[in-house]
């Protein structure tokens, strides 16, 4: 209930003297009320919870956070330990969660049906 | 979204899983307020990828689970009643009340009807308006906007047969109830990011102050997981207790505004009993005088109702980070998704059914033939 998930701005019009959207959400499109977000425009994506927008994404944010992420690596390369860098690689194309990884005592891949919110991108 | 396979990348995963290694020289301990953070960890089995000293505590950010028996118990009366329409998000069907849940309400006759939004239960009272449509308003700060719009609207188009069962709980009331209690481990948090896209973050310095600890907003991927923790580590280790904004891409510093002022305008602050925990001051919203007319527990007669919780439910324990879900007895034998003691295992967010859903293999707690998640727990 307290999913939220993101979604893109399809199309925007007014229902009841209320701003509203048609929001893509991977393919399944929801009406979408944007009182919220008012400014929100066709085309762009935003956080969306219960049939609210609640928050637009910004996709500046989110390129500098996987810079800052990249930026770590480097550090790594730097200044890390080679022989943990080179088990690292041999496991870098691996997909999550690294079963056959440095950690690889981990969980448990693919055991679990994935919910039907197993592509959303988060919740509260 | 397509920063959605950024956010999964497993190469970006090890570099900040590496340098949380690289970082962690003592044990530390923290907790994931979101319930929805709580099953990206369990799933993606992130707790099990961090180093040893690193232990995360699962919180109470699961607003189906905390809600008091004792609403479940009035929201059952009500929906019973055959002059009412009673609509609910979907993941409340099974939550136990008293002996019976609003899917058994509903094979008894009651006309319970499920909602994407709230604003659909507004369009069946407006299609229906020879009966009382009841909404059941419950959730954090991230549902409580959307429920406040929908009662503006009612009252604003003049909508008689519409109320609001209210629920709503706040979460930093909680967390300095956390921090309170004598039993706390918690070192420092990762705080709920989608609250924070509502509230913004100015609710946390203070309280990060007071009780010496880091507070890294968070999102919900597992790089948005690992980088909260590596901030909140990182801060840790030298000593540190600030409040980092981890989740930029969905959090601005003042939160949503517009939503802010709604809820301003249609609720007021007010203590609340917390399912398992019991009651905190503050920690709530009910609805303002202006909107009071709108309150279903004004419109309804519902009180005097005896409630009992079940004495094998140890949730509260496992809402409050006392407990781990299979540690307790119960867990996938007498109480499974689908035949909960408790909100915890029946809530598409509670952590017994997270550890159900994806560690009870591993556990040994279940059927080798059982492999159906949460079949009662439609997503809304």
């Amino acid at each position: 209930m307290c999913l939220a998930v993101p979604g893109r701005v399809l199309d925007i019009g007014e229902k009841d003297g209320t701003r509203m959207a048609t929001v893509d959400f991977g393919g399944v499109q929801k009406e979408v009320c944007l009182e919220y977000l008012p400014d929100l425009r066709v085309g762009e994506y935003a956080i969306v919870h219960v049939g609210f927008a609640l928050q637009r994404l910004d996709e500046e944010s989110a390129r500098q956070t996987l810079a800052l992420f990249e930026e770590l690596g480097m550090l790594q390369e730097e200044f890390g330990d080679p022989w943990e860098q080179a088990a690292a690689q041999a496991g870098a194309d691996s997909t999550w969660p690294f079963a056959d990884g440095p950690f690889a005592d981990g969980p448990l891949a693919g055991e679990a049906t994935a919910p039907q919110h197993a592509q959303e991108e988060g919740r509260p | 979204m397509k920063y959605i396979d950024e956010f999964q990348d497993p190469a970006l995963a090890r570099r900040l899983l590496d340098d949380i290694h690289a970082t962690v020289t003592r044990p530390w301990a923290l907790m994931e307020v979101c319930g929805g953070q709580t099953h990206t960890i369990i799933r993606h089995g992130i707790d099990q990828l961090l180093p040893e000293q690193v232990e995360l505590i699962h919180g109470p950010g699961c607003p189906v689970c905390v809600t008091p028996l004792e609403v479940i118990d009035k929201a059952l009366e009500i929906a019973s009643r055959p002059d009412v329409i009673f609509c609910s998000f979907g993941d409340m069907l099974r939550v136990p009340g008293t002996g019976r849940d609003l899917f058994q309400v509903r094979s008894e006759g009651g006309d319970v009807r499920v909602v994407y939004s709230p604003l659909d239960a507004l369009r069946v009272a407006q299609d229906n308006p020879q009966r009382q449509v009841v909404f059941f308003g419950i959730g954090f700060e991230t549902t409580a906007p959307p429920n406040a719009m929908t009662v503006h609207q009612a009252k604003k188009l003049g909508i008689r047969n519409f109320s609001l069962l209210v629920s709503h709980v706040r979460v930093p009331p909680a967390i300095e109830a956390i921090m309170k209690s004598p039993s706390c481990r918690v070192q420092g948090f990762l705080a709920a990011g989608h609250v924070c896209s509502v509230m913004g973050v100015g609710e946390y310095p203070e309280l990060a102050e007071r009780h010496r600890v880091p507070v890294v907003v968070t999102g919900f991927e597992p790089l948005d997981i690992l980088e909260g923790v590596r901030r909140a580590v990182r801060q840790l280790e030298r000593g540190e207790h600030t409040v980092e904004n981890a989740y930029a891409r969905a959090v601005r510093p003042e939160g949503n505004p517009a939503a802010l002022a709604m809820l301003e305008d249609v609720f007021e602050v007010t203590d609340r009993a917390w399912r398992g925990i019991g009651v905190i001051p503050d920690s709530g919203w009910r609805l303002s005088a202006r909107y009071r007319d709108f309150d279903a527990e004004h419109r309804f007669s519902v009180s005097g109702i005896d409630t009992r919780e079940p004495a094998e439910c140890r949730s509260g324990e496992v809402l409050q980070g006392l407990l781990k879900p299979h540690e307790c007895e119960a867990f996938g034998t007498l109480c499974t998704p689908r035949s909960p003691l408790g909100a915890t295992m029946v809530s598409s967010e509670g952590a017994c059914a997270a550890y159900y859903l994806y560690r009870r293999l591993e556990l040994g707690t279940a059927p080798a033939a059982a492999t159906t998640p949460l079949e009662a727990s439609p997503v809304v």
